[in-house]
């Protein structure tokens, strides 16, 4: 009996004392983010989420791994419906229209007031930024964030007698170049492509599109404020029907191309061009086994592509200590050059803050791999990747449209005007 | 029926009833939370305009507008809706061939029957997303299993073959489990029925014709219904492979509503497919069911 009082005791202690070993109390937040790429950023980002807690032990990141940004924004819209709301998530940048016409978004000018944070908000490449605010406020800060650059193999075009310093610069010579590039066998059966630009709609078709415009004088599929779209405008015709003249002459393989094989089709050397996120960089670095080089995308009247990648979003609803826990890692994340340059040459996303170039590492990162810098200098010439309000909706659309006329289903001209309608339908809710 | 004592003793009568419902009651009452509650409430939120630009203002009652757009306006929907029909109509009667040739054979067999049977059945046991991917993997253009016979077999990426090369894998899928009943139902027919055809001289087409596709009856009904259903429940492959592309020549109601209601937040139009899915499947198998139950011959 007295064995058992006294047992009864310690745990009463215990108990009692648990909450004093806690006084340091840690809150515990779960971060949804997506991994559109190869070469597994899902790692690095779980070992920055330890890092953060060791660094900060009051707070506890969850990285939960959400699948595509499409499964990402599911997944967010579903926990936010079901008033199980996240504190923070790593989410498209184009999905801001949406979230903010859902009312769920904090900006984070009302967190960051010390002039400390008004220069950290104001530290990323402008090129980013055009996704990331809106009406003035910031409610998106850049993280893994690219723009669309050319890979090409080096050893296939010496193979076909084109300088492999002198990638296409112009569409004009993309067809050319890529046309010498296409190898047939014996009985006929191309065995190799010139030219892959992917466009299925499982991946980023509408933001390939986009290449094709943004090259035409920087030409973009909607207007600032997300509530009009020009598909059926001349030029995106133009671009559309350039690209599928591509196909026609047997350039890129007929019918839809898929994001998720274009870079293994590229390593596996069955095409000699590819457009392509520079956010599979580091991958590509790793697995080619042949010379390859990047550039910017090639102009037609001028350089241009859209940018592209995730931002990270804080959502109303959460106790407000969980938001000042989730603005002080969004800080860490993304205020300190060396952490934004190492995740850059992990992966191959742009280091959203110049000064991230001007770290030791980068600079003796980039001297031996120039290619690191592709994107980078094409951010000049960026614009915003197609965002508008109701995303999903209209960016189907967009996406079954290109689809429409890869597989010559429909005229470019025909696909176009139609998804201009529908997404007229959807859009005129909102103007 | 004819038990006299029921008819006569009401009070007896009353508590078999009572004891009949009790015992139903469990899975009434599952059925109703978790299958007629949401068909209701499908049915219910398919009268209203629920989407985006409705998420501030909430639900907008529209009455049957969802549906008559539908079926006038939603070329994806009629794409979908051909597309099942497609699927059904050639997926079924392969499925059942090849499923009867398959159990014939494994029922034969003398050696490796085992191995045979495994065999046959191992594409029944991998999960569906499993399956998409080692398809996904067959049907690569270059350097994919078919790819090294033709480097320019594009099935996935053309319309005029993604769906013909979706059946091809739902049937090889699916083969393996109707074979599963078939074995079973030619267990059940009595050998003696061979022998006496055989003793009339009767060759193995005849014996097939008149013997064992007539006993296999109830079997083939059963699995009408099941293949028929699969049909439409069967679409977790489009997540991995073509996301119902390209052009939505692979699209397929199920999908279609997890497009519109996951992908696009449209709840009202999402609750609208829904409920013309489960009219459909309710009254195929009401149909089938009705119908060829009465010419069944149960051996």
């Amino acid at each position: 009996m007295r064995k058992l009082a006294s047992l009864l005791l310690a745990a009463l202690l215990l108990l009692g004392l648990a909450p004093l070993a806690g006084a340091e109390k840690v809150i515990e937040l779960d971060m949804y983010f997506p991994v559109s790429v190869g070469g597994g950023p899902d790692a690095l980002i779980s070992a920055l989420c330890e890092q953060f807690h060791a660094e900060n032990p009051g707070i506890k990141v969850n990285p939960v791994y959400a699948g595509s940004y499409a499964d990402t924004r599911t997944k967010v819209l579903a926990a936010i419906q079901g008033n199980d709301v996240p504190a923070v998530a790593l989410m498209f940048s184009i999905d801001l229209y949406q979230l903010y016409s859902m009312g769920v978004l904090f900006d984070y000018d009302s967190f960051a007031t010390t002039p400390e944070d008004q220069a950290w908000l104001n530290g990323f490449y402008p090129g980013f930024m055009e996704n990331s605010r809106l009406g003035g406020k910031t409610y998106g800060i850049p993280w893994q964030r690219s723009t669309i650059i050319m890979y090409y193999n080096k050893d296939l075009f010496r193979e076909a007698g084109l300088n492999p310093d002198a990638p296409p610069q112009n569409w004009t010579e993309l067809a050319e170049f890529g046309s010498k590039l296409v190898k047939k066998d014996a009985n006929g059966q191309t065995v190799r492509y010139g030219v892959q630009i992917p466009s299925d709609k499982a991946g980023y078709a509408y933001w390939m599109l986009q290449t094709f415009t943004l090259t035409q004088d920087g030409f973009n599929l909607m207007s600032d404020d997300g509530t009009e779209v020009y598909f059926d405008n001349p030029k995106t015709i133009r671009g559309l029907e350039f690209w599928k003249s591509l196909s026609d002459q047997g350039i890129q393989a007929p019918g839809t191309a898929k994001w998720s094989t274009t870079v293994s089709d590229f390593l596996e050397q069955k095409v000699a061009i590819i457009y392509h996120t520079t956010g599979n960089l580091t991958n590509v670095r790793k697995n080619a086994t042949f010379d390859f080089g990047t550039s910017r995308l090639p102009a037609d009247t001028s350089f241009g592509s859209p940018t592209g990648g995730g931002n990270f979003y804080l959502f109303k609803g959460v106790p407000e200590e969980q938001t000042q826990a989730a603005v002080t890692f969004v800080k860490w994340m993304t205020n300190n050059p060396e952490r934004v340059a190492q995740w850059s040459i992990d992966t191959g996303y742009v280091a959203t803050r110049p000064e991230a170039y001007d770290t030791a590492r980068m600079i003796e990162y980039t001297e031996g791999f120039p290619s690191a810098l592709t994107a980078r200098d094409q951010l000049e010439f960026a614009k915003a990747e197609f965002s508008v309000y109701d995303q999903g909706a209209v960016q189907d659309i967009l996406d079954t449209a290109i689809e429409a006329a890869m597989t010559g289903n429909k005229t470019p001209a025909d696909a176009l005007k139609q998804a201009q309608q529908e997404a007229d339908a959807i859009l005129a809710d909102y103007r | 029926m004819t038990d006299l004592r029921l008819k006569t003793d009401s009070a007896k009568k009353w508590r078999t009833t009572y004891l009949a419902w009790g015992l139903l009651l469990p899975s009434v009452a599952f059925l109703s939370v978790f299958t007629l509650y949401p068909i209701g409430y499908s049915a219910y939120m398919s009268l209203f305009k629920n989407n985006m630009s409705t998420f501030a203002t909430g639900p907008q009652y529209i009455g049957l507008k969802n549906y008559v757009d539908l079926f006038t306006r939603d070329a994806v929907f009629s794409k979908a809706f051909t597309n099942n029909l497609i699927i059904a109509a050639v997926t079924v009667p392969l499925s059942i061939a090849l499923a009867v040739a398959m159990a014939i054979f494994a029922n034969r067999v003398k050696a490796g029957k085992g191995a045979v049977r495994v065999s046959f059945f191992y594409p029944t046991l991998l999960p569906m997303v499993a399956v998409a991917n080692i398809w996904l993997f067959i049907y690569t253009p270059m350097y994919g299993l078919l790819g090294s016979f033709n480097p320019n077999w594009r099935f996935l990426d053309n319309v005029n073959t993604v769906l013909q090369a979706m059946i091809v894998m739902l049937v090889w899928k699916q083969a393996g489990y109707v074979m599963i009943f078939y074995i079973a139902g030619l267990q059940n027919i009595n050998q003696e029925l061979y022998e006496a055809a055989r003793i009339d001289g009767a060759n193995a087409g005849q014996m097939f014709r008149r013997i064992t596709w007539p006993l296999l009856r109830p079997t083939t009904i059963y699995v009408t219904i099941i293949t028929l259903t699969n049909a439409y429940k069967m679409v977790d492959h489009l997540y991995i492979m073509t996301k119902g592309g390209p052009d939505n020549a692979s699209n397929m109601l199920l999908f279609y509503v997890y497009q519109k209601a996951f992908d696009q937040s449209n709840t009202g139009v999402a609750s609208a497919v829904t409920v013309i899915l489960i009219a459909i499947l309710l009254i195929a198998t009401s149909v089938h069911f009705f119908t060829q139950d009465r010419r069944t011959f149960y051996a």
